[in-house]
């Protein structure tokens, strides 16, 4: 797998309102089974099982098994690396002409 | 059930006895961990303890299972903040396994009560230190230099 696939893959997993959902629900109760997602989503079993399916080869959702049970945990490592990659570093330097700003003013104000 | 639990999954390029020495050899580790470093023996039943660049002790605890390259298991306290401290021991696991050309570290953080102070507070840190330890492992620099940008 290339840099560029994976970032392709988890583009492609976040751009869809239930796989977001179901991150959401995860991020508000991990280690969820598939069951448990299913009550919150207004969609088959099957349809689930394919977004998680998609959100697990993007490696936003882990899995656990425990028993005969098979849970689902929201695993944020890659949206640190689109943080990284896409945020930080365009917001730093922003970041840091407010700052000059404020004690530009505050400055002034003394 | 009374637990909380993270999983923590990257894909690293590299190989399980580069990241198993990642892991554990604590001059790397200060590299990718923001000047945090760990002291052990990494045998099972020697102590364990997470150190700040100032010398504080961060947290401590013992290595339950050593398994190099593949498991590493730590019983883990926190020592520094009495609210994370007061809820006692939690399990860090880390586990790797050769996934492809690369090497999936799965990190599973429990802790027997929930909610818990201490999973919260180590499941916002340790994304920004894997994805640090991942940039510098596959490319030699890190990706932030402090955990909060300035």
């Amino acid at each position: 797998m290339t840099d560029r696939n994976d970032t392709d893959v988890l583009f492609k997993a976040l751009a869809d309102p239930s796989r977001r959902k179901l991150l959401d629900l995860l991020y508000a109760h991990d280690g969820r089974t598939l069951t448990e997602l299913c009550e919150h989503l207004d969609m088959t079993r099957q349809g689930v099982t394919q977004h998680l399916d998609l959100l697990e080869a993007a490696n936003l959702v882990a899995t656990v098994r425990s028993g005969r049970e098979k849970l689902h945990f929201l695993n944020p490592v890659p949206l640190q690396v689109i943080y990284e990659r896409w945020i930080a570093k365009f917001e730093k330097p922003r970041l840091k002409a407010l700052d000059n700003l404020k004690r530009r003013l505050e400055k002034n104000n003394g | 059930m009374a637990r909380s639990t993270f999983v923590y999954v990257s894909y690293i390029r590299t190989t399980p006895e580069k990241l198993w020495s990642a892991l554990t050899d604590p001059e790397f580790m200060k590299q990718y961990w923001f000047g945090v470093h760990a002291e052990s023996e990494w045998t099972a039943g020697s102590s364990w303890k997470n150190v700040s660049p100032q010398g504080q002790i961060l947290d401590a605890g013992e290595i339950v299972e050593a398994d190099p390259p593949r498991r590493l298991v730590i019983r883990w306290q926190n020592q520094f903040k009495p609210e994370l401290k007061v809820e006692g021991d939690s399990l860090c696991a880390m586990d790797i396994a050769i996934s492809g050309s690369a090497v999936k570290l799965t990190i599973t953080h429990t802790i027997e009560r929930d909610p818990s102070k201490l999973i919260e507070a180590v499941s916002g840190g340790w994304p920004k230190v894997i994805s640090n330890l991942k940039s510098l492992l596959e490319s030699g620099s890190i990706a932030m230099e402090e955990p909060y940008p300035n």
